[in-house]
């Protein structure tokens, strides 16, 4: 019997300088955090939260206007799209055609304020309202639709290994799967099929972004994802429902940092039994070793 | 007057309306919305020219925070 179980150790990777970015669609970020805007208390503590958490980017939902009192705040004025990606979402949608629509509206709003997110779409075709699990058939039919339509796709994603493959091939700018269920706070579940999808998709094509979107609760969540090799992680609940967001902020930027260091240092691999690590000759001991 | 359905409540309004009236008279934010009518994104230059026509269905979006 082996003495190491079955964790792979990660591969140092090269670091070229100081600089640690990573691109999606062209546009380059040093932040891997990327945030959601839902949930929050305030506005005001959504925008504290983006900038302690030094995020570069945001997700935003497209939802009908108020035909009534309508004069209330827009989002629009907490965040800076000239320093902020806007990443609009099809959430809430459950079949191509209305995600489709969605990812036009959300297109058309963010046009004309020069943001590099406006051709680009976060996109959630669910299949079920307890889980908020997506619909993969549905949802490689928006991809197809959408990267026809000049769309930059981030495809939220299942676990599924080879659903995953099917959206890469379709053309999608990133997959991203759940870590676990939107809002779980479970963190990253089912590592060995998220290391699958890792592999298959960065096979050949390293700089592909792979990103864990949904599902982590707390800044080791985050560490693990990063560890594992995801360019970035997506969260939001995690953040927005902390009983301190401003502060959660921080600790998930701490999060990601560390565990994309550690990713890119090269994990010792797992083993069943000890390893000393004070030499074992001379020790002033009788014990037999 | 005609009658269309915005986002999912059927109203009246004048007939010979352009988008750009219909958003003025329901006094919204023309910056951050995009406005569909019958399932066709009608973009914003042509809010000017576009005439809303009876029954239609106009869906009137903007941007909220989500995840």
């Amino acid at each position: 019997m082996s003495d190491s179980i079955s964790e792979k150790p990660s591969q140092a990777e090269e670091v070229s300088g100081d600089l640690d970015q990573f691109c999606i669609a062209g546009h380059t970020f040093q932040s891997r955090l990327i945030l959601g805007s839902g949930k929050y208390d305030s506005f005001e503590v959504m925008r504290e939260s983006f900038e302690v958490a030094e995020t570069q980017c945001v997700t935003i939902a497209v939802r009908r206007e108020k035909l009534h009192d309508s004069s209330g705040r827009n989002i629009l004025d907490f965040v800076d799209p000239s320093r902020l990606v806007l990443l609009p979402n099809t959430a809430g949608c459950y079949d191509a055609e209305t995600a489709v629509r969605c990812a036009k509206m959300g297109r058309e709003i963010l046009r004309g304020l020069e943001n590099p997110g406006a051709d680009w779409v976060k996109l959630e075709v669910l299949g079920d309202s307890r889980s908020l699990l997506p619909d993969p058939i549905e949802l490689l039919k928006a991809t197809e639709v959408l990267v026809k339509e000049g769309f930059q796709v981030l495809c939220y994603s299942s676990d599924d290994p080879i659903v995953a493959r099917r959206l890469k091939d379709a053309g999608a700018t990133s997959v991203m799967p759940a870590g676990s269920p939107i809002g779980s706070g479970l963190g990253v579940i089912n590592r060995n099929s998220l290391q699958i999808i890792l592999e298959d998709l960065k096979h050949g094509d390293p700089d592909y972004p792979v990103i864990i979107d949904a599902g982590v609760g707390t800044a080791s969540d985050v560490a693990v994802a990063m560890e594992l090799g995801f360019d970035a992680v997506l969260l939001n609940t995690a953040v927005a429902r902390a009983t301190d967001p401003i502060r959660m902020a921080e600790a998930m930027s701490y999060g990601v940092k560390a565990g994309r260091l550690a990713y890119q240092s090269g994990r010792i691999p797992m083993s069943r039994y000890a390893s000393a690590s004070s030499p074992e000759v001379g020790v002033i001991s009788k014990r037999q070793q | 007057m005609i009658d269309v359905t915005i986002n999912g409540k059927k109203q009246s309004c004048s007939e010979g309306l352009t988008i750009a009236e219909l958003l003025d008279s329901l006094g919204m934010n023309s910056r951050a919305i995009a406005v569909e009518i019958n399932q066709q994104i009608q973009p914003r230059d042509t809010h000017r020219q576009v005439e809303v026509s009876d029954g239609d269905i106009l869906e009137i979006v903007t941007l909220v925070g989500g995840g």
